[in-house]
């Protein structure tokens, strides 16, 4: 499902996650993109909106020195799934971050957005957009692989250019595959910078948020 | 030339010093010293049973396995919090190491090690942090002072040259090439 998999010196990367789906690691090309832009800040202020991972919490602060954030976006999906109020998701988006606008040098947004119905997304979007600094940078991952199945993707960072994926379940499946012309629209307020198709047929793109004039 | 890590391998247990026992309230906190394998160096251990409200503060190794709510000051020396430790309290330490529950900021000159079913609700203000898989964080993590130094080298480097990714300890020049995947579709 995922493409090639790359293999380590031990060539034993892969192991089982609790939903049975192999963990493999694949190359990434915008992480280094993202690094490349935070590492100019003196103790920029990251927000990784995945699921904590202790060895990512350690890689960014090692790389760039910076304060971490982890909110775990999956978390709150899932939350409304169980609570059956994902009509209520826009507006809880809309409130759900506690960090002033204009504060935040780069964001991880995973994938996170195929999760979500378009109001949703674009609410979470928009809040994402005003979080971050001008010349600050958003990484989103989208698939582009038709896939149903209710899993989450960890991503753990090995090194710049390499993640693991690392699946565990998830109250709802992914909704729809975006288009770019779908995830430009949803990040109006920003500019994509770089956008790689991997193999893995995660589409990458990173964008930043234009300086004030 | 080889620094060892003090907050997880002490080289050498220091001489007990009772006068600099923590200030718990008289008579509330069953303090014993003895000496715990994992550190290898003489420690203070509060008890399970131990509620302590107010200030926490002294110059030894201390474990907590009890309740302790207010704030913690340990300054140059370690403290764990054992797997029946539940913590409501702003701790400062050399290293901190989480067994059990903290809700409150944390606050260590080397390290913060947040292990398998250790929890911790609040910021983290440490230049090394460790997350055990398992473990539950929900709050900040602010490494600048481990960083600061480090920012200074990627300026010099080229912006595509691949730059160290790993601890200081696992360097990547023995890693595999990585594979050149993905079309760059936008610029």
């Amino acid at each position: 499902m995922l493409g090639v998999r790359k293999t380590g010196e031990t060539g034993s990367v892969a192991e089982t996650s609790v939903t049975n789906v192999a963990e493999a690691a694949y190359a990434t090309k915008a992480l280094q993109k993202l690094l490349n832009n935070l590492q100019g800040n003196p103790n920029p202020l990251l927000l990784d909106l995945g699921p904590v991972v202790g060895s990512n919490v350690t890689f960014f602060g090692e790389q760039l020195g910076c304060r971490i954030r982890v909110e775990d976006i999956a978390a709150d999906i899932d939350r409304h799934v169980k609570n059956n109020t994902l009509d209520k998701l826009p507006e809880f988006f809309s409130k759900r971050f506690t960090e002033p606008a204009g504060t935040v040098d780069g964001i991880l947004c995973w994938d996170l957005l195929d999760f979500l119905d378009r109001p949703a997304a674009q609410s979470l979007a928009t809040a994402l957009s005003a979080l971050l600094k001008p010349d600050g940078c958003l990484l989103g991952f989208f698939s582009t692989a038709e896939t149903h199945h209710a899993v989450y993707t960890k991503y753990v960072v090995v090194d710049q250019s390499t993640l693991k994926y690392r699946t565990y379940p998830a109250a709802r499946p992914r909704q729809r595959n975006l288009l770019n012309g779908d995830i430009i629209k949803l990040f109006k307020d920003l500019r994509v910078t770089d956008s790689f198709l991997m193999k893995s047929k995660v589409r990458e793109m990173l964008f930043r948020k234009p300086a004030r004039r | 030339m080889w620094k060892r890590d003090e907050s997880v391998k002490p080289a050498a247990p220091p001489a007990p010093t009772p006068a600099a026992a923590p200030s718990a309230p008289a008579g509330a906190a069953p303090v014993v010293s003895e000496p715990r394998g994992q550190l290898g160096r003489d420690m203070v251990n509060i008890g399970k049973s131990v509620v302590i409200k107010g200030e926490l503060s002294g110059s030894e190794d201390l474990t907590i396995e009890g309740q302790v709510d207010g704030r913690i000051d340990l300054k140059g020396n370690v403290l764990t919090i054992g797997p029946n430790g539940k913590i409501k309290a702003e701790i400062f330490a050399k290293a901190v190491v989480v067994l059990g529950e903290v809700t409150g900021n944390v606050n260590a000159s080397e390290k913060v090690d947040i292990r398998d079913n250790g929890s911790v609700d609040g910021d983290i203000a440490s230049p090394r942090v460790a997350i055990a898989e398992g473990a539950h964080f929900r709050g900040s993590v602010d490494m600048q002072r481990a960083g600061a130094a480090k920012a200074q080298q990627p300026q010099a480097q080229k912006p595509n040259q691949p730059q160290q990714g790993q601890p200081p300890q696992q360097p990547q020049h023995n890693q595999p090439q990585v594979q050149q995947q993905g079309q760059r579709v936008g610029a």
